[in-house]
């Protein structure tokens, strides 16, 4: 039976770890991920879960203990945002290569510099080619069931990659909404109990993990690495299915919205998708059909099916919450490679929104489509890339 | 009430504003509505102006962002109406609840209110501060806020305003804010 | 030994097995070889200690012959062997001499 609460982003996911109970988890403080680890600190502190903690001295260190301890054998968390995500770049291509099946909330948040606190996606982007698998949410109920699907998805036989689940800084870590918790014992039967792999601990089978690879087998390697992601997707979806009996919650490789007929879409990412919803359904009011598609796995990247359900639209706007600079934004990327496979492609615009946290509003998403509706009709594109909400 | 009830929350930090909003989502959880509650975040300084806001709405809510055009507009401390301008995106029939000595005809005169639009004031810290000694005018705002919207009964209220406020404070403090609760319900005045 | 393709590799390159160093026979990097002279040895096993690959043979506590299979040549045991009266036990002679 679910749990109806009205809770934050933080305290969902913390609660999601709790009930997964893991064994180790590494902890260091950034904003706005503290409060997520703290609440998760008080559990370990009141003997609610088993977990040790590794307090470390920086994220750096905290992935570094997280490799260690994945390797030894154990199932293992940590959590982070921004620079943090940053600092631990290096050790999160370690975690991929090694196929060690860490569990990684996210809590987006913008880079330095100027110094900004609040959400972007601009330190997950920046992570997107460390080998970790991403699953993104709307909202707290998303982040919560994500992170209890993520240990599945990740610690999979056939898969064994990291995982990290990503949530809006702010906007969903300190917000509160109603969500509904499943049991704690629904949670431990669904994740079942952790199958290590090639653990370190078992003294009986030695083994090394980390040797030097060169030019003899190192291609091989990350050819194997390149075939597991190709798995992935299968895996989400197997999960999902399962999650679906569990909880009534559908959840696919990203989320339609209206898009069965929709002329003109958004593709957008986490909270923003939400709002841009409500203005969906006020174009579809008005005569005009729009629609959204919202990615929920960006790595391993869905190409064929976004391709597939963007096929028959006429003119589609992807929103990016960072920037690649000197380029597209990095959804645009995606999207536009999966649409160069289609014979009959849809016009493609990019737009920059939302950069350190600024609000995004019904109205940027009402201007958005208004233009894409104009595009649609045959009007011309002005200009392939653009930042909405800006003071000029 | 509409489907949806969009709120926004005047206040200074340290007043327990964004508590108010907190309690507020909790206790209409009821029913199976759905909620939100959530501060602008900045820099958290007490005596700096904050806002906060709620939906509450019998459909899922999906939009994630701030309040823009506010049903009721509540303002803990009324030196803010000095200060900034608390009716931004009103609509004609929003509801203003205020915390302050004046009359809600004062408060309408200097709001320049439309006839649609609703005034409420409460003495919200005189009845802090007479029930347990601070001037923390959260939970008497919340009671005025339970009358003037009818959002929930009194009673689930209060029972909310016992859950949240027990987790952190002594019986005292728990039974002065109950009071204060009722008190703020009671002593709401239109005008 | 066919080199190995993509398909054949485990997780995350992990090294499944201890003591697999054994297999990597190093000997064929030497262009000079370290002789032992038993009657200059004080049995110190200094080069046993030193050599950084299991060139260095003893068994019951007693020094033995090398194992070439693992020696590089590289001259440590030579440099730090003590040898007796002035005379050391291991020289280093020129391979195919």
């Amino acid at each position: 039976m679910a749990k109806v609460v009205a809770v934050t982003g933080n305290e969902a996911v913390a609660e999601a770890l709790r009930q997964v109970n893991p064994d180790v988890c590494g902890i260091y403080p950034i904003t706005p991920q503290t409060d997520m680890m703290q609440r998760y600190a008080s559990f370990i502190n009141n003997g609610k879960v088993d977990t040790e903690a590794v307090l470390v001295e920086s994220e750096h260190s905290s992935m570094s203990a997280c490799i260690g301890a994945s390797a030894a054998g154990g199932r293992v968390v940590t959590a982070t945002s921004s620079t943090g995500l940053a600092l631990m770049w290096e050790m999160l291509h370690i975690a991929s290569g090694d196929r060690l099946p860490i569990i990684m909330p996210v809590v987006n948040r913008a880079l330095s510099a100027p110094l900004n606190i609040h959400g972007d996606h601009s330190d997950a982007m920046g992570a997107r080619d460390t080998g970790w698998i991403q699953i993104w949410s709307e909202n707290g109920q998303e982040a919560y069931d994500n992170t209890i699907q993520a240990f599945r998805i990740g610690e999979h036989m056939d898969i064994r990659l990291p995982a990290m689940v990503c949530m809006d800084g702010f906007i969903i870590s300190h917000s509160i909404e109603r969500m509904e918790y499943l049991e704690d014992a629904e949670v431990k039967k669904f994740v079942g109990e952790f199958k290590n792999l090639h653990p370190l601990l078992d003294l009986d089978k030695p083994k090394s993990y980390g040797p030097l690879i060169l030019t003899d087998l190192f291609h091989e390697y990350k050819r194997a690495q390149h075939e597991v992601m190709t798995k992935v997707k299968g895996v989400v979806l197997e999960v999902a299915g399962e999650f679906e009996k569990l909880s009534g919650r559908k959840y696919g490789l990203f989320e339609s919205y209206r898009l069965e007929d929709a002329d003109i879409a958004l593709v957008i990412l986490n909270s923003a998708a939400g709002t841009s919803k409500d203005v969906v359904d006020a174009f579809r009011d008005r005569g005009i059909k729009a629609g959204l598609l919202k990615p929920r796995l960006f790595r391993p990247f869905p190409y064929e099916e976004v391709a597939a359900a963007l096929k028959n639209t006429k003119a589609v706007c992807v929103m990016d919450r960072a920037d690649s600079f000197g380029g597209y934004g990095p959804l645009f990327m995606e999207v536009s490679s999966a649409l160069y496979q289609l014979r009959n492609r849809p016009a493609l615009i990019n737009k920059i929104y939302g950069l350190g946290g600024r609000d995004y509003l019904p109205s940027h998403a009402e201007l958005v489509l208004n233009e894409l509706d104009g595009i649609a009709k045959g009007g011309k594109i002005n200009v392939f890339k653009e930042y909405i909400g800006v003071r000029e | 009430m509409a489907e949806t009830t969009e709120i926004r929350w005047h206040g200074r930090g340290g007043q327990g504003t964004v508590t108010a909003a907190k309690v507020l989502a909790d206790a209409c959880l009821s029913g199976g509505r759905h909620v939100q509650a959530f501060p602008e975040y900045g820099p958290e300084r007490a005596g700096a102006p904050l806002r906060a806001y709620n939906r509450i709405s019998a459909k899922e809510l999906r939009m994630h962002c701030p309040v823009l055009a506010p049903d009721v507009v509540s303002v803990v401390d009324a030196t803010l109406l000095d200060s900034i301008n608390i009716a931004e995106g009103a609509k004609e029939d929003t509801v203003f609840l205020v915390n302050t000595t004046k009359e809600p005809k004062e408060v309408r005169e200097k709001l320049k209110a439309g006839a649609g639009q609703k005034i409420f004031t409460v003495d919200a810290t005189k009845i802090a501060l007479d029930c347990f000694g601070r001037a923390m005018p959260n939970s008497p705002m919340l009671g005025a806020l339970c009358k003037v919207t009818g959002l929930i009964t009194l009673d689930h209220l209060l029972e909310d305003v016992r859950k949240s406020f027990g987790k952190k404070f002594a019986q005292k403090v728990i039974d002065g804010n109950i009071e204060a609760t009722k008190r703020g319900y009671e002593e709401v005045r239109e005008g | 030994m066919k080199a190995k393709g993509w398909k054949d590799l485990p997780e995350g390159s992990v090294v499944l097995e201890g003591g697999s160093a054994v297999k990597f026979k190093t000997g064929s990097w030497r262009a000079f070889r370290p002789v032992w002279k038993e009657e200059n040895c004080i049995n110190c096993l200094f080069c046993w200690v030193f050599c950084p690959d299991m060139a260095v043979k003893v068994k019951d506590g007693k020094r033995g012959e090398f194992d070439y299979d693992y020696c590089k040549g590289c001259g440590i045991c030579e440099l730090e062997c003590p040898g007796k009266k002035g005379q050391k036990a291991i020289v280093m002679i020129e391979e195919g001499k």
